[in-house]
């Protein structure tokens, strides 16, 4: 006997919006014409408006000499310089006090939101009024209150305030020493290479101590002996130096010494500041998130407090942490660009606002600005999605 | 005989009472003193709080001028904050060049917001549906009218004139209420299988998301004019809305991604289960939840939106900030502490909308933790 042949046929391709099928592809279709009008409207428009203005495009303007002042660059930079290297100067300064700032941001972050947590009522009152002021009031306004209200409100030149070291502070920013290193000391650079690859094998051997005999050794302590013994002695011994070029007051300005602008300090608290409160915020909540069970669990394993820290509670806590994280160092690195409105040169100000307003070529230097800032937050991500999926919880 | 073996004959001895574990001194030792450690902390920051604590209140209070006093009194040694100068330039804060005898609309503008905001952010009150549409459509064409003027009568005021709070607060309330539905269609397409409408969402998200604010609104109000048609004008206010509104639904759009990643598989398929189509699957099922899950999240960025408002300074509009800093520079109040005094008034006013943000979320977050948490 011959079976009929059952079974489901897929159901009939009909040209109706009543099959999702059809439908999604009228819709996206719609809405990518609509997309591809509304783009050759904007460039249409953009034309005819750049003609009207006689403005020409194009990135040819990066050749041409700048000819303005920047108040703070990492490298040579005069008046005949050409605005591909302002874009540099602007670059590498946003890079600088970013790096800083994330630097500085960090520690302060790590102390306050540990604070947070503290058991003493005094110590935990005290960081939750940092965190919840700084949090509440716009970078901007901080900035300005760093700049504008503390440094610029410093006194003259002439009456400059002397801090510890030879230093000074005045309306001008902190004057310092500056560092002059000697020929020789190149070496202590290689003892401090020397001393790091010193402290991971110790570590290795002592891991292995640990594993085979049960005994422990000093590894963190000695690690600090190392570092500073043998940078010294490298530098003891082959007679390496440094000597100190200290600023000194004349008739009109300081010379010599290193002269740090109040711009970029002011820019720097700002930043840190700022953004350590947030920092503290996610610290404290990644701490919370370990439950109290694993810290029990590790006890009745025998470990010790260290030990419970360290291999227990800090890396489920770093899972947490982590991502927050690095969004609050790409924000930071985002907000750096306010430097612009107190006169920090940093990408926006000499690119974004010089720039622009010399050579008029608005969509080529937001451009280039867009680009920049993406460029870092896509480096940023990337590195990001590698660092989760090695410390992403391993599931079923 | 008793069959019993021992029996007690006198009173046992009467245990010592019990450790106390509440009351001051146990909270003060628990709390400060509970180790060694514990008590050289307490004692350092008792230090710090006896170094930075007079000095402070002498600045804000014991040697301030208070509203009221003159230029001379703020200009002697060693004074506190001049909180004359608040006093007497708190118009300009909060109106800008607003003419003075139109001050009426934009309080009204204020009275009805605050009325609105209070019926519709209060759990206990009722009618939510008209108070909603107050807020969201009659509040905003009422406001437009009156502030901007030229019909009924009305003397017309140019956005030029509008400044202080006034314009931080247009900026972020508009900013809120365009950037969520916009936030949600955003979060929606990321979601939706349709490639083209995802490749477009996921890339105006992360475009906006990479860059700061501050480009964007140099974007808004140097290229947005290049790309309209020749002859229009885009009013600066409007650029500054456009471009605000379009950064912070980038970021809200995330916010409310993550929340309909926590709503499980089972709940969509639940709604088509049940017949649904997409709109009313999302709409009555998915985002319901969603939102609520990302409360704080939302509230998060409406405060940084609220924050973010003060970068307009930087494209020359004129907010609370740039009210203060211009007043600041002026010659008229010059004073040591002028500038000190302008900006605590200018972060206090800031911190005092962004604090209650932050505890109204905590409030709802309490309120709609309906047994997710155990």
């Amino acid at each position: 006997m011959a079976h009929p042949k059952v079974g489901h046929s897929p159901p009939r391709r009909q040209l109706s919006l009543n099959d999702p099928a059809f439908r999604g592809f009228v819709y996206q279709a719609v809405v990518a014409v609509a997309v591809v009008v509304f783009l050759v409207w904007i460039v249409n428009n953009t034309a005819v408006n750049l003609k009207a203005q006689n403005k020409t495009s194009g990135f040819d303007f990066l050749w041409k000499t700048a000819g303005f002042d920047i108040s703070f660059t990492l490298f040579a930079w005069d008046r005949t310089s050409y605005y591909w290297q302002a874009f540099l100067v602007g670059l590498t300064n946003t890079i600088l006090v970013a790096a800083i700032g994330i630097v500085v941001a960090t520690v302060i972050g790590f102390v306050v939101g540990i604070a947070r947590l503290s058991r003493n009522f005094l110590i935990s009152g005290l960081a939750t009024v940092y965190i919840e002021t700084l949090r509440n009031i716009p970078l901007l306004l901080q900035l300005f209150f760093w700049y504008f209200a503390v440094l610029k409100a410093m006194p003259a030149v002439r009456n400059s305030i002397a801090l510890p070291f030879d230093s000074f502070i005045n309306q001008r920013g902190i004057f310092v020493p500056r560092p002059i290193p000697n020929d020789q000391f190149g070496w202590v650079w290689v003892g401090l290479g020397l001393a790091i690859v010193a402290i991971i094998v110790l570590r290795i051997w002592a891991k292995r101590r640990l594993e085979q005999t049960g005994r422990r050794f000093p590894v963190f302590f000695s690690s600090i002996g190392l570092l500073v013994g043998l940078t010294f002695l490298f530098g003891m011994v082959t007679g390496a130096n440094v000597t100190f070029d200290p600023p000194v007051l004349n008739r009109f300005n300081f010379e010599g010494g290193l002269d740090i602008p109040p711009e970029f300090l002011a820019l720097l608290f700002g930043l840190s500041l700022y953004t350590a409160a947030f920092i503290a915020e996610t610290v404290r909540g990644g701490i919370l998130s370990v439950s109290h069970g694993q810290s029990e669990a590790a006890q009745a394993l025998g470990l010790q407090d260290g030990d419970r820290l360290r291999l227990v509670v800090v890396p489920q806590a770093m899972r947490v942490i982590v991502p927050p994280l690095t969004s609050q160092y790409l924000n930071l690195t985002k907000n750096s660009s306010l430097g612009a409105a107190i006169g920090y040169p940093e990408l926006v100000n000499v690119f974004t606002g010089t720039t622009l307003n010399q050579t008029g070529r608005a969509i080529e230097v937001i451009a280039m600005t867009m680009a920049v800032y993406l460029t870092l937050s896509l480096l940023t991500s990337a590195l990001m999605n590698w660092y989760n999926a090695r410390v992403k919880l391993v599931e079923r | 005989m008793s069959k019993f073996a021992f029996v007690r004959r006198e009173l046992a001895p009467s245990l010592p009472p019990p450790v106390r574990n509440t009351g001051l001194i146990v909270w003060v030792h628990r709390r400060l003193f509970a180790t060694p450690g514990d008590t050289l902390l307490t004692v350092l920051a008792g230090l710090f709080l006896l170094w930075a604590v007079p000095p402070l209140w002498g600045f804000l209070v014991g040697n301030a001028v208070p509203p009221g006093g003159t230029v001379e009194q703020c200009r002697v040694e060693n004074v506190g904050a001049c909180w004359a100068y608040i006093a007497s330039e708190i118009e300009f804060f909060i109106y800008g060049f607003y003419p003075m005898d139109e001050y009426w609309r934009p309080n009204v503008v204020f009275a009805l917001f605050g009325v609105l905001a209070a019926l519709l952010l209060m759990p206990k009150v009722p009618y939510k549906v008209p108070s909603a549409i107050g807020f969201f459509i009659l509040l905003p064409i009422i406001s437009i009218v009156l502030l901007l003027g030229g019909s009924f009568g009305l003397k017309p005021v140019p956005t030029e004139q509008w400044g202080g709070l006034l314009v931080t607060l247009i900026l972020s309330v508009v900013g809120i209420c365009c950037s969520v539905p916009l936030a949600i269609l955003l979060a929606l397409g990321r979601q939706s299988k349709l490639p083209i409408i995802k490749t477009l969402c996921i890339s105006f998200i992360e475009l906006v998301r990479a860059v700061p604010l501050i480009t964007v609104l140099f974007m808004a109000s140097i290229m947005l004019p290049l790309f309209m048609p020749q002859g229009t004008t885009v009013d600066k206010l409007l650029r500054a809305l456009v471009g605000v509104t379009l950064f912070e639904a980038a970021y809200l759009a995330e916010v409310i991604r993550g929340g309909m990643q926590a709503i499980g598989r089972g709940q969509y398929e639940a709604g088509q289960a049940l017949g649904l189509g997409y709109w009313k699957r999302m709409g009555f099922i998915v985002l319901p939840q969603a939102l609520k899950h990302v409360i704080p999240g939302i509230v998060g960025n409406f405060i940084s939106l609220f924050k973010d408002t003060s970068l307009v300074y930087i494209v020359g509009m004129k907010d609370l900030l740039e009210a203060v800093k211009t007043k600041n520079d002026a010659l008229e109040w010059a004073a040591p502490t002028q500038a000190v005094t302008g900006y605590v008034f200018a972060a206090a006013v800031f911190w005092i909308f962004c604090f209650s943000m932050s505890r109204y979320s905590l409030f709802w977050e309490r309120r709609l933790n309906t047994g997710h948490k155990r």
